[in-house]
């Protein structure tokens, strides 16, 4: 009874916040109702009994991608009430469209029928394990190539997205590749030989060698020029 | 099948379900100028796929559904990234995101 209770009210509260999320006027309190529906999908997923999933999801997309979306909305300087004009005229095919979805998917639940036990030999879940640990099992033997494949894919969309988004500008740092690979040991680690009780500001105040950045730096980005002292990071004042 | 969702039922899950993937696709429609609330529409699509996919996986006993939720969740992490860096990129140069102005690849 009490799950039950618990299942409409994250179910009306998810239901709600998305149809406000793509009725909201301003783009700012979507994101942010967008977040609600996903704390309520977390609720469901907890009644489910999918306990990691429901963590997963409040961390992932509440945490991550909600906050990116909010990052952009803010970010990009939008004029929305230009953004809001067809909203009439779109309405109705979006309504005649979502209608024969909700009607089909309604015709195909009312004569669907579960399978009968034993006709697929599910992954059960083990007796005695969290679900996280099932999970862990599961993922990291049955599902291991798909697995690495999502981290490729991860992968991918990281750098895509620093590609995509990546300025030259001149006042960037970069470094010169082949000089940095071409650096050896010596010349960038100075080994000081410091008594008990010492500080290295007799010997310069440097933990790195003088202009050491700038035999890396693509000339003219490291700053304007070699100053005269370098970094001096303060060691045990 | 663990107790809580006997009690519920698999019924109500997959209504909710369902009911989540209409607003998403209505949502597409609404928001036709918008590109941002058409991203937020995809996400609202494919929590409801996920929705389905822990309802059958709690029903059956079967752990492979929530398993897949986890790729649908990074697939869909990866998505929202890329879709956002365009969306910047988009704006930066041409000032706009008006999914209308989208217009340079029309012949």
């Amino acid at each position: 009874m009490m799950a039950q209770l618990v299942f409409y009210v994250f179910a009306a509260v998810l239901l709600l916040s998305a149809s406000m999320v793509i009725s909201a006027r301003n783009p700012v309190h979507a994101v942010l109702f967008l977040i609600l529906g996903f704390f309520n999908a977390a609720g469901l997923f907890l009644v489910a009994g999918a306990e990691f999933l429901a963590m997963l999801l409040v961390i992932v997309y509440v945490g991550a991608v909600a906050v990116l979306f909010l990052f952009v909305v803010m970010m990009l300087d939008i004029d929305f009430s230009r953004l809001r004009e067809g909203f009439q005229r779109y309405a109705p095919l979006g309504l005649c469209i979502g209608g024969v979805l909700l009607a089909e998917l309604v015709m195909a639940f009312s004569n669907w029928r579960m399978a009968p036990a034993g006709v697929v030999a599910p992954l059960a879940v083990q007796p005695g394990l969290t679900n996280t640990a099932a999970l862990g099992t599961v993922i990291y033997t049955h599902y291991v190539l798909l697995f690495q494949a999502c981290g490729l894919v991860l992968l991918v969309a990281m750098i895509g997205a620093i590609v995509l988004t990546l300025r030259e500008t001149a006042t960037g740092r970069r470094q010169n590749i082949g000089r940095q690979h071409a650096r050896t040991r010596e010349e960038t680690l100075e080994l000081v030989n410091l008594p008990l009780g010492e500080n290295v500001f007799e010997q310069g105040g440097f933990l790195r060698p003088k202009g050491s950045y700038y035999e890396i730096a693509v000339p003219g980005s490291y700053g304007a020029g070699e100053p005269e002292k370098t970094e001096t990071e303060e060691k045990g004042a | 099948m663990n107790t809580a969702i006997a009690s519920v039922g698999l019924g109500p899950y997959l209504f909710v379900s369902a009911a989540l993937l209409v607003l998403g696709v209505f949502g597409i429609f609404l928001n036709r100028k918008n590109i941002i609330v058409l991203l937020m529409s995809m996400e609202l699509i494919l929590l409801s796929a996920n929705l389905n996919l822990v309802a059958f996986s709690s029903a059956h006993g079967d752990l492979s559904g929530q398993v897949m939720v986890l790729f649908v969740l990074t697939i869909a992490a990866a998505e929202a990234a890329i879709g956002l860096a365009i969306v910047t990129v988009y704006f930066r140069n041409r000032g706009s995101i008006q999914v209308e102005d989208v217009t340079m690849m029309k012949g």
